[in-house]
C-alpha cells in the first residue's frame, strides 16, 4: 500500500474540496470525488498506522488507535458511571474506526426510514422519517456491497463459522431463529489483492491480514493514486470559515506541530463522526452563527443516538474459545423486525462478540471485583458471547454540547455527551437480554451474564438529515440546510438510528454523496 | 474450570517481559512451580510490608484462588511504577497504613474473613479505585494469566484458521450454507 501524496496543494488554493475525518465517510467521499478529478484535501486528526504495525495486546492497541483526547458525559446512561471520559471507543487514525470496526455489512430495512409515520409519535423521542428512502440508497448499497465483497452478496461465500458462531448456531436452532455467519465486509476468498480471513481474532485491533475492508486499505491509497487527493495526518481541525455571504471558506487546523494553518476550500465535508462533528460545528460559532455553524435550527448536536447495546455472556461445560477467530461470527436477525408487541417499537440484532482476556476484565463488569466478578473470569475459555444492537429513540435531550469547563491539548472546549435511556429503550434491552439468555440456555449454558453497554461505537444523529430545514441540519444528500457549500459525510447525518450496524449505510451514502457534489460543482452549484 | 498450565516456555516468555527484575526468587529457578510464598516483589517506592500487603488487598479485590501470586505481583510492580508520582505514592502508603490502623496492628495478620470486610468497608474509596483500577488492566494482560485462563492471544498471522477456531466437538456441525468453508488456497501453518 502506498500511502504517499503523489500531488500537494497549497493552502490558498480555494479550488479544494476539504474533507475532514478519513473513516467510512470521509475516506469513502475523498476517494469518490478523486476519482471524478476533483481536488481533495483530506484532513486526519491521527496518524498513519498501516496493518503491520497493528497489535494484538489489546491495551496496547487501545492506545495506538482509539480516539483519547477527553470527552465528558451526563445523563443516566450506564456508560457515564463506569467510563465517565469514554463515552465513545472510536479511532483516531488513518481509516477512522474502519480500522476497528467488526465489519458487519447490514442494509437499514426499508420501514425504518419511516420510523416516524411506522411507529407513530412516541412521547420523549424526537422520531422524524428521513428525506430519502430505501430505494435512494438502494444502488448505492449494492455498489457499496461489491466495493466490500460482502459474504453472501453477489455470489461470495459465508466466513466459515468459529465456536462462538456454532453455539450460537445451536441455540437459534432450537427457539427456531435464523442463524448464519452474516454479511461481512471481510474476504472470505482472496480478492482485490487483499487475502482472505486468517481467523486471528483481532478484528477491533485492526486488521493485520487487510481480509478486513477498511478505507485504511481501499479507499485512501486509490485515491492518493488518483493524484487528485492529498492526505495530511495529525491534522485537527479546530474551525470551519466563513465569508459575509454566509458560505465557508476553508478550515483552521492544528498541524502534527501544533501549529495553526488555514486551507481554503471550495467546499467542506465533515466526517469526524457524531461527536466530533457537532463539536466542529459548535466551535465553528460566530457573530453570523451564534450558535455555531449551520445551527439556526437548534438542531446541532440534538438526537444524539447510540444504538440500544448490551450483551449476553454464556459459560459452558465445555471450552469455546470464543477469541478464537471473526468477532461477529454470527448473526440472528429475526428480532430486526419491527413488531408493537414485543412491547416496544423498533427491533434489534443479535451478534457474536468475542473480547480477548484483558478486555473482557475490563468491559464484562465495569468496576466489578470480589467473587461475582472473577467467577466469570474463572470462566474465560468456555464463554460464548453475543452483542445485542437495535434501534434507539432520537431525544432532543440526548446531545452533544461543548464543555467550556474542560478543553483538550490544542485549548478548545472537549465535548459532553449526555445520554437518558428512552423507556423504549430500555424495554427493548430487557427483552433482547431474555431472548439472548434462551439461545444459550437452549445451547446447554450453566450460567449467564447480561453484560451492560460499552462505550458507543455506533454515534448516529447529531446532525441529522431532515426534508424540512426547521427539523434538521442537513438534506438527503448532506448538504447542510444554511450552508450550500457545508456537508456532513458521516453517521451524524443518521435521522433514526435503524437496527443495524451503520457503516454500510455511511458508506452507501458517502458514494451517492460523492456523485452528487460532483454534479452540483460541474454545475457550478457549488 | 480452568487449571494453571504454566508451561516453561509460557513461563520464561513472561520473565523476559516482565517478571525478570521484578520477582525475587526465593529458591531459585525451581520457584516457578513452587508455592505462593516463595515469591518475594522488589519494589521502589514500598518496602516489603507495604508491597505485601497491596499482594494480599489485590487478592481480595480479584479472587482467583489457583493464580499463582507471581501474577498478583504484577499488579504491586505497577502500582510500584505509579508511584514514581508522590501523589499516588503517598495515597497508596495512607491507605495501607488506615488499613493497618484500623486492624490494630497489622491488616496482613487478621484472617481472611476480617481482611475481606475491611475490604468491603473501603470499596468505593480512592485508594481502592487505584489499586482496582491497576489491578484490571495488570493482573490480566500478561502471558501467565493468558495461560492461566486459557486465553490464546495473539498467535503469528496465519491466526486461528488452522489452530482450532472452529474445533468444538460438543456440539453439532452447522450446515455449509449456515457457516462456510476454509478457503481452498488456504494451508495449515
Amino acid at each position: 500500500m502506498d500511502y504517499t501524496n503523489q500531488r500537494t496543494f497549497d493552502h490558498d488554493d480555494d479550488g479544494v474540496v476539504v474533507v475532514i475525518g478519513s473513516g467510512a465517510g470521509g475516506g469513502t467521499l475523498a476517494n469518490g470525488l478523486a476519482q471524478q478529478g476533483i481536488k481533495v484535501v483530506l484532513l486526519e486528526a491521527g496518524g498513519l498506522h498501516t496493518r503491520t504495525d497493528f497489535h494484538t495486546d489489546e491495551w496496547r492497541a487501545y492506545e495506538q488507535l482509539s480516539w483519547l483526547d477527553p470527552r465528558t458525559t451526563s445523563g443516566s446512561w450506564r456508560v457515564a458511571q463506569d467510563f465517565p471520559n469514554l463515552p465513545a471507543w472510536i479511532c483516531k487514525t488513518v481509516g477512522g474506526s474502519t480500522t476497528h470496526w467488526s465489519a458487519c455489512s447490514l442494509r437499514i430495512q426499508p420501514h425504518e426510514f419511516e420510523a416516524r409515520t411506522r411507529y407513530g409519535d412516541l412521547e420523549g423521542a424526537t422520531l422524524l422519517d428521513w428525506p430519502i428512502g430505501y430505494d435512494d440508497l438502494a444502488p448505492y448499497y449494492d455498489r457499496a456491497e461489491k466495493r466490500l465483497n460482502v459474504t453472501r452478496t453477489n455470489d461470495i461465500p459465508g466466513l466459515p463459522g468459529n465456536n462462538n458462531f456454532k453455539v450460537m448456531y445451536s441455540g437459534a436452532q432450537k427457539l427456531g431463529y435464523e442463524c448464519n455467519t452474516g454479511h461481512m465486509a471481510i474476504n472470505s476468498r482472496e480478492m482485490d489483492s487483499r487475502g482472505h480471513c486468517q481467523q486471528r481474532g483481532f478484528c477491533f485491533q485492526g486488521c493485520r491480514s487487510g481480509a478486513k475492508w477498511s478505507t485504511l486499505n481501499t479507499e485512501i491509497p486509490e485515491a492518493l493514486a488518483t493524484g487528485n487527493c492529498e492526505m495530511r495526518t495529525r491534522a485537527h481541525v479546530a474551525e470551519i470559515t466563513h465569508d459575509a455571504s454566509g458560505k465557508v471558506t476553508g478550515v483552521s487546523y492544528f498541524d502534527g506541530n501544533g501549529e495553526m494553518q488555514h486551507q481554503k476550500a471550495r467546499v467542506v465535508a465533515v466526517a469526524g463522526n457524531s461527536i466530533e462533528t457537532p463539536r466542529l460545528l459548535l466551535n465553528s460559532a460566530s457573530t453570523q452563527f451564534p450558535d455555531g455553524l449551520a445551527n439556526g435550527s437548534g438542531h446541532v448536536g440534538k438526537h444524539y443516538m447510540r444504538h440500544m447495546t448490551g450483551s449476553v455472556y454464556a459459560a459452558f461445560e465445555q471450552p469455546v474459545h470464543m477469541y478464537r477467530g471473526t468477532v461477529m461470527a454470527g448473526i440472528i436477525p429475526d428480532e430486526a423486525r419491527h413488531d408493537d408487541g414485543r412491547g416496544f417499537a423498533g427491533g434489534y440484532e443479535m451478534e457474536t462478540i468475542a473480547l480477548g482476556l484483558p478486555l473482557a476484565a475490563a468491559f464484562l463488569n465495569p468496576g466489578g471485583w470480589g467473587r461475582d466478578f472473577t467467577r466469570m473470569i474463572d470462566q474465560y475459555d468456555h464463554l460464548a458471547a453475543m452483542w445485542l444492537v437495535g434501534e434507539d429513540m432520537p431525544r432532543d435531550t440526548n446531545r452533544v454540547t461543548l464543555n467550556h469547563d474542560v478543553r483538550d491539548q490544542h485549548g478548545l472546549p472537549v465535548a459532553n455527551v449526555h445520554y437518558d435511556d428512552h423507556d423504549n429503550d430500555i424495554a427493548m434491552r430487557n427483552h433482547a437480554y431474555q431472548q439472548g439468555s434462551d439461545v444459550y440456555r437452549a445451547a446447554g449454558a450453566v450460567d449467564i451474564y447480561e453484560v451492560p453497554p460499552y462505550p458507543s461505537t455506533h454515534n448516529l444523529g447529531t446532525c441529522r438529515m431532515s426534508e424540512k430545514p426547521e427539523d434538521g441540519v442537513c438534506n438527503g444528500f448532506g448538504q447542510t440546510h444554511e450552508v450550500s457549500n457545508l456537508f456532513i459525510s458521516d453517521g451524524s447525518q443518521f435521522t433514526t438510528s435503524a437496527a443495524e450496524n451503520p457503516t454500510l449505510t455511511i458508506i452507501a451514502m458517502a458514494m451517492r454523496q460523492a456523485e452528487h457534489i460532483g454534479e452540483r460543482m460541474k454545475a457550478r452549484a457549488i | 474450570m480452568t487449571h494453571p498450565s504454566l508451561s516453561r516456555r509460557v513461563f520464561l516468555k513472561a520473565s523476559g517481559g516482565t517478571l525478570v527484575g521484578t520477582l525475587a526468587f526465593a529458591n531459585g529457578a525451581i520457584a516457578m512451580l513452587a508455592p505462593s510464598t516463595s515469591w518475594a516483589v522488589t519494589t521502589e517506592q514500598f518496602d516489603d510490608h507495604q508491597a505485601r500487603t497491596l499482594l494480599i488487598f489485590t487478592r481480595h479485590l480479584l479472587p482467583h484462588d489457583t493464580l499463582e501470586d507471581a501474577v498478583y505481583a504484577l499488579v504491586v510492580k505497577d502500582l510500584d511504577r505509579q508511584a514514581a508520582d508522590p501523589q499516588v505514592r503517598q495515597q497508596l502508603t495512607n491507605g495501607i497504613a488506615t488499613l493497618d490502623r484500623q486492624a490494630g496492628g497489622e491488616w496482613l495478620a487478621l484472617n481472611e474473613d476480617d481482611r475481606q470486610a475491611q475490604v468491603e468497608a473501603i470499596s468505593g474509596s480512592p485508594f481502592f479505585k487505584t489499586v482496582h483500577g491497576s489491578a484490571i488492566v495488570a493482573l490480566y494482560n500478561n502471558p501467565l494469566a493468558f495461560a492461566h485462563f486459557g486465553y490464546g492471544g495473539g498467535v503469528d498471522d496465519s491466526g486461528y484458521l488452522h489452530r482450532g477456531f472452529s474445533d468444538i466437538t460438543w456440539l453439532p456441525e452447522p450446515p455449509i450454507a449456515a457457516s462456510g468453508t476454509i478457503p481452498v488456497d488456504s494451508t495449515p501453518a
